[in-house]
């Protein structure tokens, strides 16, 4: 059984002048347990809508989103999501912020704040417990994001653009990380990006979304071998090859998003 | 007073005089720090400087037979009227025992308005039919001069301290619940999601994400919520009171003592002012995950 499954599925949005707006159309889209699903395409084809119906927080308008067979109704726990904003509590001290989950989940406080210490080891941030969020920089806020979602273990983790707005340098030591930490616990992952590198580097499968409304285009499998460490892979002749043959996919979609902003752009001057 | 910056700058000059050697620091001999200090006690110079020239004109114009303070008053009349009413004590008994009462008014009214303004505030901000229901209502009720509530207040409470609560509490209400409701509503979606998904209860989201988040918004109409309160407790006793400031003030008036109304004046103004520092310590401590650039009031100061 997959771990995840979308069926045909279709999300359409009203919008504010009263029309609907359709994000993604007849999607169909299998992700394996323990495999590693990244999705690209170009600006607003619907690859974070994806995610949401995924997760519980959005339905679908048409067709059927799948979590271990079970239809979604509704925000399942046990998905795991990092979100492309800060979304960790700015009120909240590190430490606090990854016992969030455990909390709700039942767990006594002191059980919590153990598994919390123990995640913050794993994600590096030891010595940053009592901090708040906005007293570390991006790429720490990302690592206790990070905790805060895996510490409940979940076995499917949805990351919308997670590393989007870091620097480059920190963005590759934080993929390495990434990887390493979903080997010791094996989810299976739907990674939302617009950076097909940072797609091939990660993932066991790379997906290509259509110029929205959004549907599959094409499916790569990426046989590079693992662990990989993302600051190098790039330089293997494999990944280079793959590179090519997926950008050979993607360059038509993102040449057609890039007119449609530019034609509106126009439209509107 | 107005002379301590050049009083500073000479203390600066003898000081760099005592280290030839280093010449150079000179210019920055002052750390930053010693800087802000010397200009915050310059700062505070003029202030109190600018209050004494307008105690002193008003005096003066006293004096000249310009200002009549039959009508306005005079600095040595209050001064006069304060001394009293602490060494000897007002037509009401002590002086202590009328800033009690009044004190009491405000704070219950201020505490119970506050309390029943957030949970009204942040229940209609997260049930769309309450506020769907209530909001016509509570815009009406808004639009009314609710300070006239305090006759009726009076008449049906009756001179006690019960009427003053009430008024005070009904007009901290509003300011509180519509802070609190736009704080509710203005909540970052991506929070809620997070908190949801993270396994947190309906109850557990507005207790974790909704409330902190609003208390942004809350805390800044507290500031002005408690001068409402005292407006409130105040004008309940000029209505009708046994006791209290304004009833001090009220018989002042009665008795054409305008330096009683001022001396009352001052006092309700130490109050005011010494409840705004209180409530600068609880929202600089309730807000202490904020960056600390956006609520201190260091670029002022």
């Amino acid at each position: 059984m997959a771990a995840i499954e979308l069926r045909n599925v279709t999300k359409k949005f009203a919008t504010a002048d009263g029309g609907t707006y359709t994000a993604i159309e007849d999607l169909s889209l299998t992700v394996e347990e323990g495999q590693f699903c990244a999705v690209v395409g170009p600006t607003g084809c619907g690859k974070s809508t994806t995610l949401t119906l995924v997760s519980g927080l959005e339905q679908p308008s048409r067709g059927e989103a799948l979590v271990h067979g079970e239809p979604v109704r509704g925000i399942d726990t046990s998905t795991g999501f990092v979100f492309q904003q800060d979304a960790v509590f700015p009120w909240r001290s590190v430490v606090d912020n990854v016992a969030a989950g455990p909390l709700y989940r039942g767990h006594s406080r002191s059980e919590a704040l153990k598994l919390a210490r123990e995640w913050l080891r794993r994600v590096g941030l030891s010595g940053f417990e009592d901090r708040y969020p906005h007293q570390l920089s991006g790429g720490m806020r990302k690592r206790v994001a990070l905790a805060q979602s895996l510490i409940n273990q979940p076995r499917i983790l949805l990351m919308d653009e997670p590393f989007s707005a870091l620097d480059v340098q920190t963005r590759s030591i934080m993929s390495t990380e990434l990887l390493h930490l979903w080997d010791q616990t094996k989810p299976a992952v739907v990674f939302v990006t617009h950076d097909l590198e940072e797609a091939i580097a990660l993932a066991d499968k790379v997906v290509v979304i259509t110029a929205g409304p959004g549907t599959v285009k094409a499916e790569f499998e990426i046989d590079l071998p693992r662990p990989r460490v993302v600051q190098e892979i790039r330089f293997d002749p494999r990944f280079t090859r793959l590179y090519e043959q997926i950008w050979e996919a993607l360059r038509a979609e993102v040449a057609e998003a890039y007119a449609r902003t530019t034609r509106l752009a126009e439209v509107a001057s | 007073m107005i002379d301590t910056p050049t009083q500073d700058d000479q203390a600066a000059t003898t000081v760099a005089a005592q280290f030839p050697p280093e010449p150079a620091a000179t210019p920055i001999a002052a750390s930053p720090r010693t800087r802000a200090n010397r200009r915050r006690a310059v700062l505070a110079g003029a202030r109190l400087a600018i209050v004494v020239v307008l105690l002193v004109t008003w005096q003066l114009l006293v004096n000249a037979k310009v200002v009549d303070p039959f009508f306005w008053g005079e600095p040595t009349g209050v001064w006069a009227d304060l001394y009293d009413w602490v060494t000897v004590g007002t037509s009401q008994g002590s002086l202590g025992d009328q800033i009690l009462v009044t004190l009491e008014e405000a704070v219950l009214g201020f505490v119970i308005g506050s309390i029943l303004g957030v949970v009204c505030g942040i229940a209609l901000g997260r049930v769309r039919l309450l506020s769907e229901l209530f909001a016509p209502f509570l815009k009406a009720a808004n639009s009314i001069p609710r300070i006239i509530l305090g006759s009726i207040f009076t008449v049906a409470f009756g001179f006690g301290i019960q009427s003053k609560v009430i008024l005070a509490v009904v007009l901290v209400f509003f300011g509180v619940f519509f802070n609190a409701f736009q704080g509710a509503r203005e909540v970052d979606r991506n929070l809620v999601a997070n908190a949801r998904l993270l396994g947190a209860s309906r109850w557990q989201v507005t207790r974790d994400v909704v409330l902190p988040s609003a208390f942004t918004w809350i805390l800044a109409s507290l500031h002005i919520s408690f001068g409402f309160a005292l407006i409130g407790a105040l004008v309940g006793e000029i209505l009708g009171a046994n006791q209290g400031l304004g009833l001090l003030i009220r018989s002042s008036q009665n008795n054409f003592d305008m330096d009683g109304v001022l001396a009352g004046m001052v006092l309700v103004a130490v109050i005011a002012l010494t409840a705004e520092g209180l409530i600068s310590l609880l929202e600089r401590r309730l807000l202490r995950w904020r960056p600390p650039q956006t609520h201190g009031g260091a670029a002022v100061e």
